[in-house]
């Protein structure tokens, strides 16, 4: 998703916070200090009879002899309070059922993500970033337990045997509950001995998650279900098009709502602040707001895309990439084929829609919500309520989802908490609750984009010269994130593009910038996902127009990417490929690198008379270095399928005058149950340090989609999302 | 108002107006947290309760219209088939998020106890009602088979 986050060192407030600076240099920290400083003693509710050494920032060991890792990483479904626990539990050689996830306070220091400088999770970093630093966290914590055993037994540290959590010499048994107290004694070792990974008994194998319980008995906690003493709700009445403002407001119906205490202007809109959410949604349903509409970008998606298909067609471009020379190979070439394409904005549409709780005390504050970048976060909270940020703590909760939504530069749900605990004085605590209507019309996107795409083939049908001209918004401008664009081109925008992997001696990649005034953000894989689609279904095009099958097109382009190729003949070997799929049965193939990972599926899809058509099967090989929980990278690679087919199916934001027309599940509609493939998964040994799996699993769907369609019925989808171009 | 409702097998009196929808009454006045709120018009089933056994979308429906029928939340519902598929759901890790898991097994709980043995596409039938963004889908088919074995064997 991002590369090193760089953000103001300061608090920011509104007018500073687009000034962006150079954070300090991320530091590798060792998890391995005994100050305990650092580590906040949450509420979960169950330490009034258990006691706790924490041997580092990272591992806690409990009187009752479980072991709660501390979770830097949010966890909205990927898997990271089991995955992260489970390096842990390896190093440690903890027994899996003493283990424990608890998620860790915002504190930049401590718990940074290493790859991005600042606390926070995405880009499917949070295994990848955390590897070394939980190992050697853990392998420490070890060392210390050994450490203490042998000064409790008399004998060397060397004879000392940990396996299943048992501590062991000779005779002699402890639990690590029982030696935590003396290990915190110990001086942890500068380096740590970490296992080979041919010791491993834990990572590779199936291990249970350890949030199945609470989320199947009702008792997980999502921010939703937060509750303070004298908490009221708050829903906001936001602008009904980007860019519109408040000129006035008549709050007498409003606060005639039995339940409804106060209204409030915020820079984001009204806010209705009520004793329950029903009287604050129905106190927003009598309130009056006329709205200044004069800064109304007023283009809907049909302007839009007929100006980035203008700037597509205009000479003027950045360029992303540049091999060879293109218009040459283009000039000799035996055959031209230009395709256009165009994918349209997408809600990430998680089932909890944003929320977020807070209680502010006029120099500190609490924050409870599912915090994607959490020192983000405390920075803006901090500048709105003019507190240090180191005053404001945020407790991370599970998400309901996110996508990337709750990742966002500005922070803009908790901005808009912290906007309204300011406006009442921090007079009670607040949670701030956007319905289904807010969360699909006050932003944010995946970003539309427009695409040309043109293949040169010699009188062989080999691919001379590749030329793929992208028209997008950037993501990162004009957010406090714009110093990561580098060259002027922001990478979102051309990932999945300007690395195609494969052998074409010509290759040029143009980026054309486009601006509106849709808030738009990354989405599960970001630009791999239009990227991912628009350069592999047309790269299955050409294969086909060259009369050859689309996996060796491949294969004899990706002799110097010896994953792509492995993961293309992992799914081939599984889905049998090369069979013919039968009458009214067609079959697609794609493969993309996104995250570090390699993933390629293969596509099975039946289509009817009429061009109705249902997805059948998914083989799915995947690459993503060590597999560390292996059947939490299988429900990744299922899920991410199953987030790419329901975007490919039906799901499209459209804007009309400035507008979005879709606002609830009855107009954006995502897939169901009933449309759900088999999904077969088949993950790649590998030696290699883990790699992302959250994202990587959806950018190669949509191609391998279009191309087992074209397959079935020969003809070709260039617009997303399919819908009933098939019936047409 | 003063409703009378009795949820997971108490009787509970609370205090709201009539048209307070059972889901918020159910979160906010009586403490039941395990429904969620996903879209408010019944399109996703997050909020997905029993009323007198039967799966309803809590989110639409106004506490005045319960009377005295029974309801069940995720956190009280305990027939054998609720148990199976609770278990069914953890032996194959179903959940990713989990917010809409309450829902999801509210719906795969009440066609267990009207159908034992549900087909492909009576799953289908029962659970279409019930989003799930993480895309858990065919763990569920799998879960809800797997909890039908087992109460069978």
């Amino acid at each position: 998703m991002f590369g090193k986050i760089k953000l103001p060192a300061r608090p920011m407030n509104r007018r500073s916070f687009l000034k962006v600076v150079g954070l300090s240099g991320a530091g590798f920290m060792v998890g391995c200090s005994e100050s305990t400083d650092a580590v906040e003693k949450t509420s979960s509710g169950m330490r009034s009879t258990v006691s706790t050494v924490d041997l580092g920032p990272f591992v806690r060991i409990n009187s009752d002899n479980t072991v709660t890792v501390i979770v830097k990483h949010l966890d909205k479904g990927q898997g990271s309070t089991t995955g992260l626990p489970a390096v842990v539990a390896e190093e440690l050689d903890a027994d899996w059922s003493q283990m424990r996830a608890e998620f860790a306070p915002a504190n930049t220091e401590v718990y940074k993500n290493l790859f991005f400088g600042v606390m926070g999770t995405g880009g499917s970093t949070g295994m990848a970033n955390s590897w070394m630093q939980l190992r050697n966290a853990a392998a420490g914590a070890r060392a210390m337990l050994v450490g203490a055993a042998a000064a409790r037994w008399g004998v060397d540290a060397a004879d000392i045997h940990i396996a299943n959590g048992v501590v062991s010499h000779g005779e002699s048994r402890a639990s690590f509950g029982e030696l935590a107290a003396d290990a915190a004694a110990i001086a942890p070792p500068a380096e740590p001995v970490l296992k080979d990974p041919s010791e491993f008994t834990l990572i590779g194998t199936h291990l249970p998650r350890l949030d199945s319980n609470a989320k199947t008995d009702g008792s997980a906690t999502f921010t939703l279900d937060i509750d303070r003493p004298g908490m009221l709700i708050a829903v906001v009445a936001h602008p009904p098009r980007f860019g519109a403002s408040v000129s006035s407001f008549d709050a007498a119906a409003a606060l005639d709502v039995a339940g409804v205490e106060q209204v409030v202007q915020i820079p984001q809109g009204i806010a209705v602040i009520a004793d329950n959410f029903w009287s604050a949604k129905k106190g927003r349903d009598a309130l009056t707001v006329e709205w200044d509409e004069s800064g109304v970008d007023r283009r809907g998606s049909d302007e839009l895309f007929a100006e980035y298909d203008a700037a597509l067609a205009s000479p003027d471009g950045k360029v992303a990439r540049s091999d060879g020379d293109v218009d040459a190979a283009f000039a000799a070439a035996d055959k031209v084929i230009q395709r256009e394409f165009r994918v349209p904005y997408l809600a990430h549409a998680t089932m909890e829609t944003m929320d977020c709780v807070i209680e502010y005390r006029g120099d500190a504050a609490e924050i409870w919500t599912g915090s994607q970048l959490q020192t983000v976060d405390q920075q803006i909270a901090a500048g709105i309520l003019e507190v240090d940020p180191s005053s404001v703590q945020i407790h991370t909760q599970f998400a309901g989802g996110s996508f990337g939504r709750r990742a966002v530069p500005n922070s803009d749900y908790v901005a808009e908490a912290a906007s309204i605990a300011k406006a009442i004085d921090g007079r009670a605590p607040i949670k701030l609750q956007w319905t289904r209507e807010d969360d699909m019309r006050a932003g944010y996107y995946r970003p539309m984009s427009s695409h040309i795409l043109e293949g040169a083939l010699d009188t062989d049908g080999n691919i001379t010269a590749w030329r793929h001209r992208i028209a997008i918004q950037s993501i990162l401008a004009g957010t406090p994130f714009a110093g990561m664009i580098q060259n002027g081109i922001d990478a979102s925008s051309v990932e999945g593009a300007s690395n195609l992997p494969y052998a074409i001696p010509n290759v040029h990649v143009r980026l054309n910038d486009m601006d509106t005034s849709v808030p738009v953000l990354w989405w599960r894989a970001v630009g791999n996902t239009q990227n991912g689609y628009v350069t592999e279904a047309f790269f299955d095009e050409l294969a086909r127009e060259s009369g050859r099958d689309p996996l060796e097109y491949r294969l004899a382009l990706l002799k110097d990417h010896p994953r792509h190729t492995a993961v293309l003949n992992l799914a081939a070997s599984k889905a049998g490929w090369g069979e013919n799929p039968g009458e009214g049965r067609g079959r697609g193939i794609a493969v993309l690198e996104s995250f570090g990972s390699v993933v390629a599926e293969i596509v099975d899809v039946s289509v009817d008379q009429q061009g109705n058509f249902s997805v059948d099967k998914v083989t799915c090989a995947v690459d993503c270095g060590i597999a560390v929980t292996p059947d939490v990278v299988k429900a990744q690679m299922e899920g991410g399928i199953g987030y790419g087919l329901s975007a490919a199916l039906r799901e499209e934001i459209t804007i009309t005058d400035g507008g979005v027309d879709q606002a609830n599940f009855d107009r954006y509609r995502p897939l169901r149950i009933n449309e759900m493939p088999d999904i077969d998964v088949h993950i790649l040994p590998s030696a290699n340090p883990p790699s992302g799996v959250g994202e990587p699993g959806t950018p190669p769907f949509a191609a391998a989609l279009a191309a087992a369609l074209a397959d079935a019925t020969g003809k070709r989808v260039y617009r997303m999302p399919i819908g009933d171009q098939l019936q047409a | 108002m003063a409703f009378k409702l009795n949820v997971n097998g108490e009787t509970v009196t609370v205090d709201v107006p009539a048209d307070k929808p059972l889901l918020w009454v159910l979160r906010e006045d009586v403490g039941h947290t395990g429904p969620k709120f996903g879209c408010g018009i019944a399109q996703c089933g997050a909020c997905t309760v029993h009323l007198s056994g039967q799966p309803i979308r809590s989110c639409v429906m106004p506490v005045s219209a319960v009377g005295e029928q029974t309801i069940t939340t995720v956190e009280g519902v305990e027939s054998d088939a609720a148990l199976a598929i609770r278990d069914a759901w953890r032996e194959l890790d179903v959940v990713q998020c989990g917010y809409c898991q309450s829902g999801q097994i509210m719906s795969a709980t009440a066609l267990l106890e009207q159908n034992p043995s549900p087909s492909d596409d009576d799953i289908d039938n029962a659970m279409s009602g019930n989003l799930c963004r993480c895309a858990t889908y065919k763990r569920i088919r799998a879960a809800i088979h797997l909890a039908a074995d087992k109460l069978e064997a």
